[in-house]
């Protein structure tokens, strides 16, 4: 093992950490919004929007991230469309994402039952009043888990981004592998700097999760 | 003769076409009366109540309200809720808040009352049904029959002028029952207005000023109580009374449900 080697990259591992940690945010982040969105559409069958959220849905969850950023990085510029690789990164995850935490949170609002919301409107409360105090709280609480997973499935996806000559994780690894032929070393670095990225949020999550079960609404 | 709360008439419902639930219902009770509505399992009790405030849509039909008609308006039935209180056979307590937060949420978010004024009142209430030491417990920690208290402390605080009780007592076990049961007496007594569906016949029989059974959509009788089930005017009504006493009926009913 060339620990000499390991010492002097590991700047530049925490550089393309940082890289991939900013396009994760902003793409997660962007996921929950679009996700939210969509959920409410369709939970509210919204005429049109709620299909056209349906088919989004099915062509986000059945290509492939790396499929989505050709599609972005070497199929829009023929449309006139020239995007950065970080701006085609964010948008791939985010496209991805939305329909996966769509699907989370569509989990949630399915699960509370349809008499709470017969009980609230006997009680002479709006649509409106009756999402926001009674369906979202409890639609949150069964979201968790489902959630969780989609926020560490989607940092793990971003090891795709190489493809669009991203300098990620993934990115680096190959680069250093292709010039130095240090294969062990580099992909332990590689590892080791996933692990240092997920494991957080991975424990995060289970705390998260335990926490609200223990909270359960559950009668 | 007293003032009118509801008046239907001619109210026809189907969830099928062709396959009416409820036939050409008219209805009407008056201020501080209990009516009770008993009858077969899916003979359209429960689909009328539902139908009165319109959580339900019906097909044909006029509903008033104290005079005002409701049957058709979409923006008015909002605030006609608020004055005919519910309460459903599984409490439908919100889950994601404790007992005070279920009961203040409408007052406070619908009518815009006072937080202030509308906690004591909720703590006087919560008195009045023996739940005051529960009122910061989430529905969880409570009993079936302390759940369904709740619920109607949670419909009575917003001071409905006619309440509707969907068989509240169905899936309680019998001490919890008599709890529950008490309760209802109680505002029977205090003159609340109550259309109740219920399959307990020793309440109805104590509660009821008027009794109604139906049958297939159809009102088949309707009377005083004590005529009703000592001495019932049709042979169905004779034929459902008769198959409570040996319990068999009711025993179906039950695993229906």
């Amino acid at each position: 093992m060339d620990t000499v080697f390991i010492k002097a990259h590991v700047p530049m591992y925490a550089e393309a950490a940082g890289l991939t940690l900013y396009i994760a945010f902003w793409g997660i982040l962007f996921s929950i919004t679009a996700g939210f969105i969509c959920s409410i559409i369709r939970y509210f069958k919204v005429p049109f929007l709620s299909s056209a959220v349906g088919c989004y849905i099915e062509v986000s969850r059945n290509t492939p991230l790396l499929i989505q950023l050709f599609f972005l990085y070497f199929g829009l510029p023929k449309a006139g469309v020239v995007l950065s690789s970080e701006s085609c990164a964010v948008i791939g995850l985010a496209f991805l994402g939305g329909s996966y935490m769509a699907e989370a949170f569509r989990t949630g609002l399915d699960n509370v039952s349809h008499i709470q919301t017969e009980a609230a409107l006997s009680l002479g409360m709006k649509k409106r009043q009756i999402f926001r105090y009674i369906i979202i709280p409890q639609a949150a609480a069964d979201s968790v888990p489902p959630f969780c997973a989609n926020i560490i499935f989607l940092i793990k996806e971003t090891s795709v981004f190489s493809a669009v000559a991203l300098a990620d994780l993934m990115y680096i690894t190959k680069d250093l592998i292709g010039i130095y032929y240090n294969t062990d070393e580099a992909l332990l670095m590689l590892v080791i700097s996933y692990l240092i990225i997920l494991l957080p949020v991975s424990m995060l999550c289970t705390f998260i999760e335990r926490r609200m079960r223990f909270a359960g609404y559950g009668d | 003769m007293a003032e009118k709360v509801l008046e239907v008439e001619h109210l026809k419902k189907s969830f099928v076409p062709g396959e009416p639930v409820l036939n050409d219902i008219s209805f009407s009770i008056e201020k501080g009366e209990v009516v009770v509505i008993i009858g077969p399992s899916g003979c359209g009790k429960s689909t009328f109540l539902r139908c009165l405030n319109r959580l339900e849509n019906i097909d044909a039909g006029t509903m008033k309200l104290y005079g005002e008609n409701y049957e058709r308006e979409k923006r008015k039935i909002y605030e006609l809720r608020e004055k005919i209180g519910m309460v459903f056979q599984s409490y439908d307590l919100f889950p994601n808040m404790n007992i005070m937060e279920n009961l203040i949420l409408a007052p406070c978010k619908v009518q815009k009352r006072k937080r202030e004024e509308v906690i004591k009142e909720a703590d006087q209430l919560l008195k009045r049904v023996n739940l005051y030491d529960k009122k910061n417990d989430y529905p969880r920690q409570l009993s079936g029959g302390q759940k369904q208290r709740a619920a109607i402390v949670r419909a009575l605080i917003m001071h409905p002028q006619i309440l509707l009780l969907d068989e509240i007592t169905a899936a309680l076990d019998p001490e919890m029952v008599r709890e529950v049961l008490q309760v209802v007496i109680e505002l029977a007594k205090s003159g609340m207005t109550m259309v109740i569906v219920t399959h307990e016949l020793g309440f109805a029989k104590a509660a009821a000023d008027r009794v109604i059974f139906m049958d297939k959509g159809y009102i088949v009788e309707e009377g005083a109580p004590e005529q009703f089930f000592e001495n019932p005017y049709t042979d169905r009504a004779k034929r459902f009374l008769e198959s409570f006493n040996y319990g068999t009926v009711d025993k179906q009913d039950r695993g229906q449900i």
